[in-house]
């Protein structure tokens, strides 16, 4: 019987010739990420072991992300716990290089290798074939002492794409779609594979933005087939892959969905959760206060083109605080080159540094009490960025921009 | 009898001569109000029992010290900021551009010979231009407000004269430092600073800013410089009769004048916890630096981010050290995009933010903890203001600054 | 005149607007949430055992630093009756005029005063510690005016015909 790129994966990673869905496996893990959101706790806990001692140090990866310019004396004193803990050890560490999924991708993530994650959009790896799930930090201090965990063989939805998204529509609005048809649990406990032609239209940051956002399905892991488009990607950034896994014709999946790109519609996660999607014409007129371009859904070079482009000879409504926020160093950088950097400054855009940003609710444009944010960022809980009584939109890198400008939500063909 | 500048500026505004140590009501040309303290501006106003200002086009309002909103309630300032500005037809509303000080003057508000007040200490910043300017707290700014006047006691001055050219690793940070360090903070408590001399006179606007900016370190009511031809271009304005001739008198009284050799500044720290602990860096010793931060009104604009750059360009910082840049306007910032000088930061390693107060004001962009060491080009070093009392702030120029950054230790410019 | 006794809290030179009341709070809605933060950089919880009728003794240069008002609308929440110190920092100095803090400038005290004693003040006329006299220097006219209304508000309230 076949199986699927999951099965596949925790395969290789358990030294099994074949596994499937429910099986219970012990994996070795290939990458270890770990972020300043938990990584103090997990080096209190591993201080409080009695032997404790690192299984593979070179499989550990640290980023400073979350609260970055540090924002308090407590987000100082666990930075620093980290970073001390990290020079001790040899870990490989960054800080202020970006955020923590779009450092992996760029850095470190290969198909075919599996990942623990101690944030729960790790998930994101997927985009290259690559199986990534997000732990706490007790599973992750487990796999970083021993270097295995196990895990169990999650049963896969599949989604079979064709065809060809509208211009003005986004992977973000089809990721949006997908979560709001098969809700909030229904990928619980399972892997979400993406295939078919249609996947060829989508681009490396459509692709990652659509993995990364799967965990809001409840999903484990995401994973796509590993194409022409995601090894140019991979030997752009200098790696070469572990193994590329295409699933079996006749792997057993638990539902098989087949989505129409061109039926995708520009779309708005309402308050207070993602899977509250409607036809972003349904918000349109809601007031904003605030809206957010970053964060590892929807900070990439791509997402910014798209922003600035529209951007480009308006100006950012002035009752409006429109964060742009570039998802890492590398990403600033080539913005800066390209000139949108310029373009969103010009306008009237507040330019940061590279993190997590209002997606993570902390350090900048944090939304006050009845404030209105409308955000490419991964969630839109209740109080996720602010004041407990305030609201979030989620919505395309296009559709935030366009309601930067106007004051109000709206699509960037209706401005 | 002679007078001194800001003499002269006081008489000039209410019409008549004055001396030090008379009490004179001063009619206000204008006032900044910054975001955290409006919504005890605001409410004061209105428990005095006003409800128009006296002058909406001399009211600046600027959000810089909660941008971006780093905590919950940070946007309630900028809510009462908006509403106030709107309900009174205050069209001078700076939401995102940077810190009032370098507005205040880059934007255009501020001239020579002005009178203007803040609710920001570092209000004296203006005096760079030859504007007498002042903090204050939030009441006294409601009363202007309702009444755009203010009583003033006229200070005596002190005369800080430096001539001769200073040695290349030295900025203006350094010369402002050594005379805190040689008044104390104490020293001209209640006093102005006029600064005079060929050297002052050959700094650009921008050096003479980062020296007005930190008289207030010295207990200073304000700082002055004497208006000329970098003045005029700088305000984009012609001199008029009065601005050519604001300048202290041969036989002006001055209370004390310190003269300085443009050659003997060498590069400095104001060292823990106190801006007048100022010694020489190459006297400070071995001390590993965790954070270096470039920014802030005193020392954040475009020919500060240039001097670190230019010592920076093609290296990269220490591992582990976290070099911050905030630029200290949205014209600086991208002026300094646009030159390269960004991009030169970058590489090197810098995290830069959007245009604002910043870790100056102690409240995100790289709070420290106990017992870490920061390099900062600030104007503030004081216990606890960026992080737990025992952080250790060093205050150096931008030069010094980005040598430390890239030492990981305390450094001097070359 | 009037006359009060107090217990006396002993502080150093330059205690600046950070340490009297650190940036962090400045935002807080009211003063009586910033209250316990008080000095809280120079002694963690000196606010909570600071009584009403206390007075601060300090050296040179009290309330140095930022015009933040916050700083002594706080000295005064916390109910401290005066603040003598050898020198005061000009924006503090009005902000605690205009807000009825009582300042009191004195060159000596400082020097020879221990914590937890207890001094009297004779307002415009001396301070009494032990068996010594510390002369006192009366305020200007206009500051007076001020203070007699009760603080900057009041006396604009009355400029503007609000009678309290």
């Amino acid at each position: 019987m076949g199986m699927t790129i999951a099965e596949k994966i925790i395969a290789r990673a358990s030294g099994n010739k074949v596994v499937k869905a429910n099986d219970i496996c012990t994996v070795e893990l290939d990458l270890l990420m770990s972020n300043d959101g938990t990584t103090h706790i997990t080096v209190d806990k591993y201080n409080a072991l009695k032997h404790p001692r690192i299984a593979d140090t070179s499989k550990l990866v640290w980023i400073v992300d979350h609260n970055l310019p540090s924002d308090s004396v407590k987000t100082a004193a666990s930075h620093k716990k980290m970073r001390d803990f990290a020079k001790e050890h040899g870990i490989t560490y960054y800080e202020g290089e970006g955020v923590c999924h779009q450092v992996m991708m760029e850095k470190h993530v290969c198909p075919g290798q599996l990942i623990f994650g101690a944030d729960s959009h790790t998930c994101a790896y997927g985009a290259l074939g690559a199986f990534g799930t997000g732990v706490g930090n007790t599973d992750y201090l487990y796999a970083m002492v021993t270097g295995t965990s196990w895990v169990l063989v999650p049963e896969t939805l599949r989604f079979n794409l064709k065809g060809k998204l509208p211009e003005g529509v986004y992977a973000r609005d089809l990721i949006l779609t997908i979560i709001g048809m098969i809700s909030a649990n229904g990928a619980n406990y399972k892997a979400m594979e993406f295939g078919g032609e249609g996947l060829a239209s989508i681009d490396m940051a459509g692709r990652i933005s659509i993995c990364n956002l799967c965990v809001e399905a409840g999903a484990k892991t995401a994973l796509m087939e590993v194409d022409e488009t995601a090894m140019d990607y991979l030997r752009e950034h200098g790696r070469e892959p572990v193994e590329c896994f295409a699933p079996d014709d006749d792997a057993v999946y638990a539902k098989v969905y087949d989505i129409d790109l061109s039926s995708i519609k520009p779309i708005v996660a309402k308050p207070h959760f993602v899977d509250n999607v409607v036809p972003a014409e349904e918000a349109f007129g809601t007031h904003i206060d605030e809206a957010f371009l970053g964060s590892c859904n929807n900070g990439r070079i791509e997402d910014l083109r798209i922003g600035a482009e529209i951007l480009k000879g308006r100006k950012v409504n002035p009752d409006v605080r429109f964060l742009v926020v570039p998802s890492s160093r590398d990403v600033y950088k080539q913005a800066m080159r390209e000139g949108l950097l310029e373009i969103f400054m010009e306008a009237g855009a507040i330019v940061m540094n590279p993190n997590c940003s209002v997606c993570w609710g902390a350090c900048q444009g944090v939304i006050g009490e009845g404030e209105t944010l409308i955000s490419t960022g991964t969630r839109n809980f209740k109080g996720r960025c602010g004041h407990r009584e305030s609201f979030v939109y989620l919505a395309s890198a296009a559709t935030v921009t366009a309601s930067a400008i106007k004051g109000e939500i709206i699509t960037a063909d209706r401005l | 009898m002679g007078h001194t500048m800001i003499e002269k500026i006081i008489a000039h505004n209410v019409g008549r001569e004055v001396n030090p140590g008379d009490i004179v009501t001063v009619d206000v040309d204008y006032v900044m109000l910054d975001d955290i303290m409006m919504p005890f501006i605001v409410s004061k106003f209105k428990e005095m029992g006003f409800t128009k200002v006296w002058d909406p086009e001399k009211v600046v309002i600027i959000c810089d010290h909660l941008v971006p909103a780093s905590q919950v309630d940070d946007t309630r300032a900028y809510h009462i900021s908006c509403d106030f500005a709107a309900e009174q037809g205050i069209k001078n509303l700076h939401r995102s551009d940077g810190i009032c000080h370098q507005l205040m003057t880059e934007a255009g508000y501020v001239k020579p010979g002005h009178v203007v007040f803040g609710t920001d200490s570092h209000t004296t910043t203006y005096g760079c231009v030859g504007a007498f300017s002042s903090g204050i707290g939030y009441t006294e700014m409601a009363s202007i407000l309702g009444t755009g006047q203010l009583w003033i006691r006229v200070p005596s001055t002190i005369k800080v004269n430096i001539t001769g050219n200073m040695p290349s690793n030295v900025m203006s940070k350094d010369v402002i430092l050594k005379v805190i360090g040689d008044l104390t903070a104490a020293g001209a408590t209640y006093k102005a600073l006029e600064f005079t001399g060929d050297t002052v006179e050959n700094m650009s606007v921008s050096s003479r800013m980062t020296m007005t900016n930190m008289a207030i370190e010295a207990g200073a009511k304000c700082g002055l410089f004497a208006p000329d031809e970098k003045t005029a271009e700088y305000c984009d304005i012609e001199l008029d009769d009065f601005q050519k001739n604001l300048k202290g008198d041969d036989d002006a009284v001055y209370e004390r004048v310190i003269n300085y050799k443009a050659e003997d500044f060498v590069p400095v720290m104001a060292v823990p916890s106190n801006v007048d602990h100022c010694v020489p860096i190459s006297e400070i010793g071995d001390v590993k630096v965790d954070q270096v931060f470039l920014g802030s009104c005193t020392n954040g604009r475009l020919e500060d981010l240039m001097a670190a750059a230019e010592i920076l360009k093609g290296k990269k910082i220490a591992p582990f050290v976290r070099f911050i840049v905030t630029p200290a306007s949205r014209k600086v910032y991208t002026e300094a995009l646009k030159n390269g000088t960004l991009d030169i930061l970058l590489e090197a390693g810098a995290d830069i933010t959007h245009p604002s107060c910043g870790l100056c004001c102690g409240r995100t962009g790289g709070i420290l903890t106990d017992g870490e060491v920061v390099v900062a080009t600030n104007n503030r070093n004081f216990l606890g203001r960026m992080g737990t009392n025992k952080v250790n702030i060093y205050l150096a120029s931008p030069r010094s600054a980005a040598m430390s950054a890239l030492t990981g230790k305390i450094s001097a410019a070359m | 005149m009037e006359k009060f006794t107090g217990k006396v809290w002993v502080m150093g030179d330059d205690i600046d607007t950070d340490i009297i009341l650190p940036t962090e709070y400045l935002v807080f809605k009211t003063i009586d949430e910033m209250k316990p933060y008080a000095f809280s950089p120079l002694r963690q919880d000196i606010a909570k055992d600071i009584k009403p009728g206390d007075i601060i003794v300090a050296g040179n240069n009290f309330g140095c630093g930022s015009s933040r008002e916050q700083a002594p609308e706080v000295v005064k929440a916390l109910g401290v009756k005066c603040v003598i110190a050898k020198s005061f920092a000009r924006i503090f100095f009005r902000n605690a005029i205009n807000n009825g803090l009582l300042l009191i400038e004195n060159e000596n005290l400082a020097d020879d005063v221990k914590e937890g004693d207890e001094i009297t003040v004779t307002i415009n006329e001396k301070i009494e510690y032990k068996d010594k006299e510390y002369p006192i220097v009366s305020l200007p006219d206009n500051l007076v005016e001020i203070l007699d209304a009760g603080g900057l508000v009041k006396a604009m309230r009355r400029r503007n015909g609000i009678m309290d």
